[in-house]
């Protein structure tokens, strides 16, 4: 009997712990927002951003990401976008590359060898990534929209984003198109809605603390497309800088508090 | 060579909260290579607070503790412009320190 009582008070309780649940794990990622090592990232890329480096021997300090030269403040903030002098739309790590080629004098091959890293070794374009988008703290996501290329791109990011393919017939929308869906405890943004990609935009690049590795936009997108059984993106290429753009500009207008810190 | 720390220290009603943060592999001796070795322990073991110049905290922590530490506290006092000055010493022998000023 008295068991019986305490069944039906747990059934009645349990939408009651999935909010309790949920405040929880808000609180956890305060917690560990405050103690984050994301500092840290951003001060090993400060280092090698002013470290001179490649054939030329030359630091990346005069590149260009989309303010101006050698001008970050804000700059992050301000990607993906059309750059003139490339004649194509850019995201940060592919703005990286660009210059490192053309500063550095390195051979995209070499400078691609390793752009993702673990946890016993970050990779440069991680520390990289963690000091540019942390000079742009506070500065409102505003990516490129306006201009023919950046148009071009934008629809290109949305089509992929829709587009179901591979052994699984997946696309970014199966997990990411509905509001309300999570896996576990994971609750899963649907991207395609400025209201839950604002959020999101605001704070990648991020430090994963369950596995203490520091995470890039471009890796984001890899490991979705690894996660759907589909053919490996190529780095830098136009696709994944589409697919980027169109996350940017549907959670466009948020002050940016990244690099983030996740579960 | 020991990468970078960054501290933060500010003074709260007749209390210095501190923020230290440290960049440590923090390594426990239970992981293992591609090869199936046993990765060498490697972890922080001794920490040194001190203000001023004078020591006024030292702890032991062990490998249990993750990668990257952070570590928060709080001490009794302390004015603006003190300088605070947080060391560590590792398994190996190598140590690392940071300073700054309460603010």
């Amino acid at each position: 009997m008295r068991g019986a009582a305490l069944l039906a008070v747990s059934l009645l309780a349990f939408p009651a712990a999935a909010q309790d649940a949920k405040k929880e794990i808000q609180r956890y990622q305060q917690m560990i927002g405050e103690g984050s090592p994301v500092e840290l990232f951003e001060l090993e890329g400060e280092a090698l951003w002013k470290k001179p480096q490649g054939p030329k021997q030359v630091s990346l300090e005069k590149c260009d990401v989309g303010a101006g030269a050698g001008v970050l403040k804000g700059a992050y903030a301000r990607l993906p976008r059309y750059f003139k002098d490339t004649d194509r739309v850019m995201d940060l790590e592919t703005r990286l590359l660009h210059c490192m080629q053309t500063l550095q004098g390195r051979s995209a091959e070499e400078a691609t060898k390793r752009v993702f890293g673990n946890e016993d070794r970050p990779s440069e374009m991680e520390y990289l990534s963690a000091y540019i988008a942390g000079q742009a703290r506070g500065a409102a996501m505003s990516p490129g929209v306006d201009h023919p290329k950046e148009k071009q791109a934008l629809e290109l990011g949305r089509k992929l984003f829709f587009h179901r393919a591979g052994s699984w017939d997946f696309s970014c929308a199966s997990c990411h198109g509905e509001e309300g869906k999570r896996i576990r405890m994971q609750d899963l943004p649907a991207l395609a809605n400025p209201r839950d990609a604002r959020p999101v935009v605001a704070t990648w690049p991020a430090y994963r603390v369950s596995n203490s590795q520091f995470k890039t936009m471009q890796w984001r997108i890899n490991d979705c497309y690894r996660q759907m059984r589909m053919p490996e993106p190529i780095f830098a290429s136009e696709a994944t800088v589409a697919l980027n753009l169109f996350l940017a500009a549907t959670g466009k207008g948020e002050p940016y508090r990244g690099p983030g810190t996740k579960r | 060579m020991a990468g970078p720390m960054k501290m933060r220290a500010t003074l709260a009603g007749g209390y210095t909260d501190v923020r230290v943060l440290m960049t440590h592999p923090m390594e426990t001796g239970q992981r293992k290579d591609a090869e199936g070795k046993a990765l060498p322990l490697h972890f922080i073991q001794n920490l040194t607070v001190k203000v001023n110049g004078k020591t006024v905290m030292e702890g032991q922590i062990s490998q249990a503790v993750s990668r990257n530490p952070v570590f928060f506290f709080r001490l009794r006092g302390g004015a603006k412009g003190d300088k605070i000055e947080v060391s560590w010493l590792d398994n190996r022998g190598e140590t690392n320190k940071t300073e700054t000023a309460i603010a």
